[in-house]
């Protein structure tokens, strides 16, 4: 199995590489230099030597992919994409635009994601699971049919309708929790509350159906009606031997997302006002501070190459006939 | 544990957890987003959308970060709170100085010579003695008088990542040399002061200094030392010099008279060397202190907390030099009570706490729960705040009248305008058919519908570049644009579109066609309009050009590309806007002088305008005191601008702010910044409103609770019967 891990990690370099030259094309195609100076210089009284400065201190005023003055090989690492994108490759996030420590603000930010990211998952799980189950328990009965029908009209709400009813109705109407905000600590409690019931709630349309899809076939095979066969309660078999086996699909699946809870939500924290990275990003896209961005991909691609990689290696974990080579 | 306890244990922890979170709620307001311990404390809350990107004085220029720089830095002057026309007054000077003038040979001159006999203008300070600066670590010295941060250790450096991991504190007292300190920072170029290069026009030898420097800091990259920090003092800057410990020159090339408005700006607050000594040790700014995110100032408050992504929490200067609010105000601020707190020592509260709101919809939620002391109206909850009489008067609503809550309005000092570019060979240029085009398009631009339908009526159609309350504009009959305007008894009304048309004629294009070719007049709007609300606002563009026969084709781009287009020229007709830096009819009027194209200079005048008279005219209203002389030269320059027409002028917005019966002496000021400090609260009643409007309603969970049951009542039975039934 090491091997193989070796093996995928070596193919994640190109991946990598490839990420970063779309996301720098990308970003150059709509900013350049200039106008990341102008951004972080402010909109009055810019002289063209501010800009220079500025792109002068941050290594804006190299040529972006080609240096063709420079001598042999400084042709390809005297430019904006080298500077910049190689350090990514240790880790070294480097300083945004603004002046600011990017790893250290990753390191701050990232909680706040995970104190909302976390629960939601939890929860979700375990409500999600435990109504497919019902679902699935009482199926071809007014209980499922409604329920399908009820998964089916929340999956089509946007998300952010939640949002903002979950904020009108919890917190300007019934005065229940802070419409908005964080703290840090155990005061953070009372605000994480509200996003993370949103959060569960804005699931299990979407959970619950693919949980049930899942638990209704293995309660169709021949296993199942062994178990009852025996005398089995279908209480005991659902939990017993449904469950369990369902278990693999779906512990797959949430494995491939663990990396990613570090990225955050976008919406949910703009319109919470959580400082997690989520907004971190969205901020950064506003601002045009190419360094988060870059980072931020960057590492989003990393966490979801390790996703998939776990997700192969939790295969080989719950079900014994998968061998990775 | 068998599995029965374990369910019983997970059944009490679950109980527990929930007493423990309702009773955490209980006293305060289960929706309080603060914490229980502010109850009832004179603390201000406010928000703030944007981060502030710099927090050095040398380079904050907008408004949201001067929110919070200006209460903790302190210039040479202020405007006062209370009068107006707005007035310079002393801050951390003694007085507002008089300038002397001198000519090339060093002659002094009258206070009325004539500008062009003036080569240098002297302006001597003094400043108060005993101010002393915020408690810093910078400032913190042992027992022998040795700075004890001054020399850092790497391991120290590593183990720190806010300014609070240096506990000590120091303080000392303000003196000249740090006004002069900070001067030499605005034209250090490698710290990109957007002032720097028009200082360099006026400062005598502050160009030389920047250069300079600038050569001294290139051979340090060079040599690759560490440690890049330039001691300033040293160095000297011709036209500042240091006179003593409380007092210093400024001397200037020409006349400037607009000088001191930017001495009551941050860029002038003094700055202790110090402040720079400490932050510029290497590994400082990696670890994001630097003084671009944890000031050092001698004003009312000093940043406690710098969380940007969070919150911005100020708390008063313990050193403050005890500044009182002001005694004096103009008519009728006695009876609207800003007179109450006359004489008090400033600041009038403890702390401001601002925190991080970017949707409207929160923000404008927890400032009817009473959670913000006061907040802007933003388009989509202006109705439920505000209405207009059948007369067009303005008031609240009545559930804002029920809360106590009070409406502030004043015409911002800014103007937005739609600008013709001038080197455009169809609307630009001085030939008569352009300048036609371009009144015939000013006149049926209805900018009074374009408020009343975009602004919820927050603006005044503008008549000329400059706002009402700045000098130089007229108001009423005497005001009235005469080539877009007309008077119907005493009503000012816009032309109507026939005469518009009637121009549109004479400029060659009878009903929108070109007479030379026949075919129809298209002209382009650049703009940086996108989504819902800019659709239904270009429709409303082509919808006037129409009015024309003019078919208008809009460019949408993103900001970059729309300066990009704006530098180069290649835009034909945009919006812009300008908000003043000072209340000068200059900083209104030098937006339409010829070298400050923007194409040609890279200026401010977006429009490319140029006219010789005008230009003329300009150079000599510059340099002018306010006087009767004065007043007439504007009104040429007006008269020249709007026959000619480079902007349909737009309007002027208006700034509206609510705020909640607690909080007191409030009245717009548009030029000051430094406000905050004048702010009053009562906090009791604050306490007792906001447990008034938030009462915990928790009936509806308790119902939910009970439907669920209900509704589960039919499964169990469902899942018993089968249970019991025999297998299928």
């Amino acid at each position: 199995m090491m091997a193989y891990i070796i093996r995928r990690v070596f193919y994640a370099i190109p991946i990598l590489i490839g990420v970063n030259i779309l996301t720098f094309l990308l970003f150059f195609v709509v900013n350049s230099p200039d106008d990341m100076a102008r951004m972080n210089l402010g909109m009055k009284r810019v002289t063209p030597e501010a800009i220079e400065h500025w792109k002068q201190e941050r290594g804006y005023h190299l040529p972006l992919l080609y240096n063709a003055s420079a001598p042999g090989a400084d042709k390809l690492t005297e430019t904006i994409f080298f500077q910049k994108s190689v350090k990514l490759f240790r880790f070294d996030f480097g300083s945004s635009d603004s002046g600011r420590d990017i790893g250290y603000d990753i390191s701050q930010r990232m909680w706040p994601s995970l104190a909302i990211a976390i629960p939601v998952l939890l929860v979700g799980l375990l409500v999600n699971i435990s109504y497919a189950l019902l679902i699935a328990f009482f199926r071809a009965t007014y209980i499922d049919f409604w329920s399908v029908v009820l998964c089916v009209v929340m999956m089509s709400i946007s998300g952010l309708f939640y949002i903002i009813g979950g904020q009108y109705l919890v917190s300007k109407l019934l005065h229940l929790v802070p419409i908005s905000g964080y703290d840090t600590g155990f005061n953070s409690i009372k605000f994480l509350i509200l996003p993370a019931i949103i959060g569960v709630i804005g699931g299990i349309g979407s959970g619950t159906r693919w949980y049930r899809t899942l638990f209704l076939e293995e309660i169709n095979k021949d296993y199942v009606r062994t178990a009852r066969a025996k005398g089995l309660s279908e209480t005991r078999v659902l939990f017993r031997h449904v469950l369990k086996n369902a278990l693999i699909p779906i512990l797959t699946g949430v494995v491939v997302v663990l990396p990613l809870l570090f990225m955050g939500s976008l919406i949910t924290e703009s319109f919470f006002g959580i400082p997690g990275l989520g907004s971190y990003t969205i901020d950064a896209i506003n601002s045009q501070d190419f360094a988060i961005v870059r980072s931020m991909v960057f590492l989003g691609s990393v966490l979801y190459i390790l996703g998939l990689l776990l997700t192969d290696i939790s295969y080989t974990l719950v079900d014994p006939r998968v061998r990775l080579s | 544990m068998n599995q029965a306890q374990l369910t019983k244990t997970m059944w009490w922890l679950t109980l527990l957890l929930f007493v423990w979170l309702i009773g955490g709620c209980s006293d305060s307001g289960w929706n309080n987003p603060y914490p229980r311990s502010d109850l009832a404390r004179n603390i201000l809350y406010s928000s703030f959308s944007e981060r502030p990107k710099h927090l050095d004085p040398v380079r904050s220029y907008s408004a949201n970060e001067y929110e919070f720089i200006a209460q903790i830095y302190e210039p040479l002057f202020q405007y006062h709170f209370l009068k107006r026309p707005y007035e310079l007054v002393p801050l951390s000077a003694e007085r507002v100085p008089v300038a002397r003038f001198y000519d090339t040979k060093g002659n002094p001159l009258p206070e009325q010579a004539d500008s062009g006999e003036i080569a240098i203008s002297e302006y001597e300070i003094s400043i108060k003695q005993g101010m002393l600066y915020q408690p810093h670590p910078a400032l913190a010295r042992d027992n022998s008088g040795n700075y004890r941060y001054h020399q850092l250790g790497q391991q120290q450096i590593d183990s720190s990542n806010t300014l609070a991991d240096f506990p000590l504190t120091g303080t000392r007292e303000v003196t000249a040399e740090d006004f002069i300190y900070q001067i030499k920072r605005l034209a250090f170029p490698k710290l990109s002061s957007p002032i720097a290069g028009i200082m360099a026009d006026y400062i005598i030898g502050f160009k030389q200094f920047g250069e300079q420097l600038d050569a001294l800091y290139e051979r340090m990259q060079q040599q690759g030392t560490n440690n890049k920090y330039i001691d300033l003092r040293p160095y000297a800057i011709e036209g500042v010099q240091l006179l003593d410990r409380y007092r210093f020159r400024i001397r200037l090339k020409g006349k400037y008279p607009q000088f001191v408005y930017w001495l009551a700006m941050p860029f002038f607050a003094p700055m202790p060397w110090e402040a720079e000594a400490f932050y510029a040790q290497p590994g400082l700014e990696k670890r994001n202190i630097s003084l671009n995110w944890y000031p050092l100032g001698s004003g009312p408050f000093m940043l406690e907390e710098n969380n940007p992504n969070l919150r911005m929490v100020l708390s008063a200067n313990p050193n403050f030099h005890g500044e009182t609010y002001p005694a004096e105000g103009e008519p009728g601020d006695r009876e609207q009570g800003l007179l109450e707190d006359a004489g008090k020592r400033l600041p009038l509260i403890e702390r401001a706490f601002f925190s991080l709101e970017t949707e409207s919809i929160p923000y404008w939620s927890k400032f009817l729960q009473g959670y913000y002391d006061t907040s802007g109206i933003a388009s989509d909850s202006f109705d439920q705040a505000v209405q207009f009489s059948a007369q067009g008067e303005l008031s609240l609503t009545d559930s804002m009248v029920e809360k106590g809550i009070r409406l502030n309005t004043a015409v911002t000092s800014s103007v937005f305008y739609l600008g013709f570019n001038m080197l455009d060979p169809v609307v630009g240029g001085a030939a008569e058919s352009a300048r036609l085009l371009r009144l015939a398009i000013s006149i049926a631009m209805d900018y009074e519908e374009y408020i009343s339908i975009f602004n919820n009526g927050r603006g005044v159609a503008a008549q000329g570049p400059i706002p009402p309350g700045i000098f130089g504009s007229r108001s009423g009959v005497e005001g009235v644009n005469r080539y877009v305007y007309e008077l119907q008894g005493e009503k000012i009304q816009r032309k109507g579109i026939e005469q518009a048309r009637e121009l549109l004629k004479q400029a060659g294009y009878p009903e929108g066609r070109d007479l030379k070719t026949g075919k129809a007049l298209i002209l382009y709007y650049d703009t940086t309009s996108s989504g819902p609300d800019g659709k239904a606002r270009l429709n409303w563009m082509r919808k006037q050009f129409a009015k024309l026969g003019i078919q208008l084709v809009i460019r949408a781009s993103d900001y970059n590309r729309f300066q990009e287009k704006m530098r180069d020229g290649t835009g034909q007709i945009f919006m812009w806007g300008w908000n003043a830096d000072y209340p000068d009819p200059e900083n209104f009027l030098f937006l339409l002088y010829g070298p400050n194209g923007k194409v040609e200079h890279g200026g401010e005048n977006a429009a490319n305008y140029s006219n010789a008279e005008f230009d003329k005219l300009f150079v000599q209203m510059k340099n002018m005191d306010n006087s009767a002389q004065r007043q007439l030269i504007i009104d040429r320059m007006v008269e020249i601008v709007r026959r000619e027409a480079p902007w349909a002028w737009g309007f002027f917005p208006q700034a509206f702010s609510l705020s909640h019966a607690w909080y007191g002496n409030v009245k717009p000021n548009l030029m000051a910044n430094n406000t905050l400090k004048y702010k009053s609260l009562d906090a009791g009643l604050r306490e007792q409103k906001r447990a008034q409007w938030n009462p915990p309603v928790v009936w509806p969970l308790l119902l939910l609770v009970a439907v669920l049951i209900v509704s589960a009542v039919p499964a169990v039975r469902l899942y018993r019967r089968r249970e019991r039934s025999a297998a299928r």
